[in-house]
């Protein structure tokens, strides 16, 4: 073998080896390290000082911060945290780094507002982000939908919910929805058919999948609250006409209380416990139920999400 | 070490030393850790930090523009002046002369660093009067911008033995930036799906990882490092540095210099 065959053996095996090892030593760089970067932000929290470091390119700042934003609360979703510490700091600087980049509003305010572990439980931080949005892109009616949304669903202040959806109704081209909402906000914030509508609205309006199946699981969920509440009424009332609770469903239908056995949106019938309580078979299938979970439920740390279809 | 090696190492080392460029940069370096003593002054209760940053951010700047533009010329100055052919022409082989000139520039880059870090802590000297325990981090940061270097050597010299010297310089500082945001990159990896997301994990593994290598802002703020993070990124920069410079003997092995 020549010295030059040799050479560019030994380099060859030696670069593939060496660039083995570099990536099994950077996998537990990264697991030291895990969320070091998002940290920094702590050091350098000024949008301000950052738009100016960014000489210019505050746009690909603002995504890279954006896709932080996302990683960062994805990952402490997932461990279901209760705290999210830098998720407002972190939504700052990206809405301000690039004040047009609505998705960090409809987003942002999403996984803010609502109470640990789906969100951070923040709403006046959401509400902060939103209005922020709304200064900067005054003619964008969603913005106003995820306001009213807040105030409505995290605040449950019904009133500035009518607030909200009445000043989006007002923006050039916004959806006919907006001025529907605003009304029923105003005379019948609290029912189930109110939140029906809202979710159904989402629903329409967005293209995001993430979005569209958090509306889904809202809806889905909204039915089996509903048929729980039905069926509850049907055993008090059959418990006061008879004196005992009904054996089963069945007993309610055969008493034309009911017209038949109701089924959950999965085609599940729901159950009748021995207390006279209804409750729902597979109450993993349903996050975000108010009604029918077993006495001490509690949801698993990933909530299961289905599509309409 | 090769006798050979050491030789190639040691002019390129003088050749670097006398280049006026470099005691320009090492000026403008220290001029700039001047600069931070001003700031830190007209400024409230930050005048350390203000010092570690800027002197910090001036060292590993100027050392990376140091290594790509002398690396970059490492190879094809040589093959310019016809110098090479006189090297090659003697028992010396091509890998020796490849890691002699790695060698070479790492060693002069150390020595720019050690000026620049006494630039650092003289900045710091004069700010607090004495040096305190969470200064020594400042070592570790110094360190670690130095193992920044030894990469950017081998890259600028990866570049430099298959192109022009303003492409290597392109290509040099874009892997720079790249790796400056490595982290992110393998963020985007994981959030991605399929085929591209094999294809980004695979890229964001095979650019250089700059990020764990800057540690100024919590030095800066009296952080501690871990020790293992020391040790992995030493063997990180190590296996990076050496699979550079293979790279770069591979390609220089077969490269036709008639």
């Amino acid at each position: 073998m020549t010295a030059a065959r040799r050479t560019t053996i030994t380099a060859g095996v030696l670069l593939i080896a060496c660039m083995l090892g570099s990536a099994v030593v950077l996998r537990r760089i990264d697991q030291i390290r895990s969320g070091a970067t998002l940290q920094e932000v702590l050091y350098i929290s000024s949008p301000k000082l950052l738009k100016r470091v960014s000489l210019g390119y505050e746009g690909l700042l603002a995504d890279i911060y954006w896709t932080r934003t996302v990683q960062y609360f994805g990952r402490k979703h997932m461990a279901y945290s209760d705290r999210y510490d830098l998720l407002a700091p972190l939504l700052e600087i990206t809405t301000a780094l690039d004040p047009h980049l609505i998705v960090a509003y409809q987003f942002g305010s999403s996984f803010l507002a609502p109470p640990p572990p789906d969100g951070a439980g923040m709403p006046e931080r959401a509400i902060q982000l939103v209005e922020y949005g709304i200064r900067n892109n005054p003619d964008d009616w969603k913005l106003y939908s995820d306001l009213g949304f807040i105030y409505y669903m995290d605040k449950k202040d019904y009133a500035g919910a009518a607030i909200a959806f009445d000043r989006g109704s007002k923006v050039p081209n916004a959806h006919p929805f907006m001025k529907i909402m605003a009304a029923q906000m105003a005379q019948h914030a609290g029912d189930l058919q109110t939140a029906r509508m809202l979710w159904l609205a989402t629903y329409q309006t967005t293209q995001e999948k993430q979005i569209r199946a958090n509306a889904v699981a809202h809806l889905r969920a909204l039915q089996v609250d509903e048929d729980v509440m039905h069926l509850q009424d049907a055993v008090t009332q059959y418990g006061r006409r008879t004196g005992h609770l009904p054996s089963s469903i069945s007993s309610l239908v055969a008493a034309g209380m009911l017209r038949g056995i109701p089924v959950d949106p999965d085609g599940h019938p729901y159950k009748l416990m021995p207390d006279g309580r209804i409750e729902v078979r597979q109450p993993d299938d349903f996050p975000f139920i108010e009604k029918g979970m077993p006495p001490g439920y509690k949801p698993p740390s990933k909530p299961k999400f289905k599509s309409l279809e | 070490m090769n006798a050979r090696v050491i030789h190639i190492a040691s002019n390129t080392f003088r050749e670097a030393v006398r280049d006026r460029v470099l005691y320009n940069l090492i000026a403008f370096a220290l001029l700039l850790s001047g600069g931070a003593i001003l700031v830190g002054q007209i400024s409230i209760d930050i005048e350390k930090l203000v010092v570690i940053n800027l002197g910090l951010t001036a060292v590993s700047l100027f050392g990376v523009v140091i290594a790509i533009f002398i690396g970059i010329g490492l190879v094809s100055k040589e093959i310019e002046k016809r110098t090479l052919y006189t090297v090659l022409s003697r028992p010396v082989r091509r890998w020796e002369f490849i890691v002699g000139k790695f060698f070479g520039l790492a060693g002069t880059l150390v020595v720019n660093t050690l000026f620049m870090a006494l630039g650092v802590f003289g900045a710091l000297l004069y700010l607090a009067h004495r040096f305190h325990k969470p200064d020594a981090w400042v070592l570790v940061a110094l360190y670690f911008i130095i193992l920044q270097f030894l990469i950017i050597c081998a890259l600028a010299l990866l570049f430099s033995s298959f192109s022009s010297p303003l492409l290597s310089a392109v290509f040099a500082f874009a892997l720079f930036v790249i790796g400056s945001f490595a982290e992110d990159l393998r963020g985007f990896a994981t959030m991605a799906h399929g085929v591209s997301r094999w294809l980004a994990t695979g890229a964001a593994y095979l650019v250089p990882n700059f990020s764990a290598l800057n540690v100024i802002s919590s030095v800066a703020h009296e952080q501690p490092i871990a020790g293992h993070l020391i040790l992995y990124n030493t063997v990180y920069a190590a296996l990076y540095t050496a699979m550079a410079v293979c790279g770069a003997v591979l390609i220089f092995q077969h490269r036709n210099l008639k």
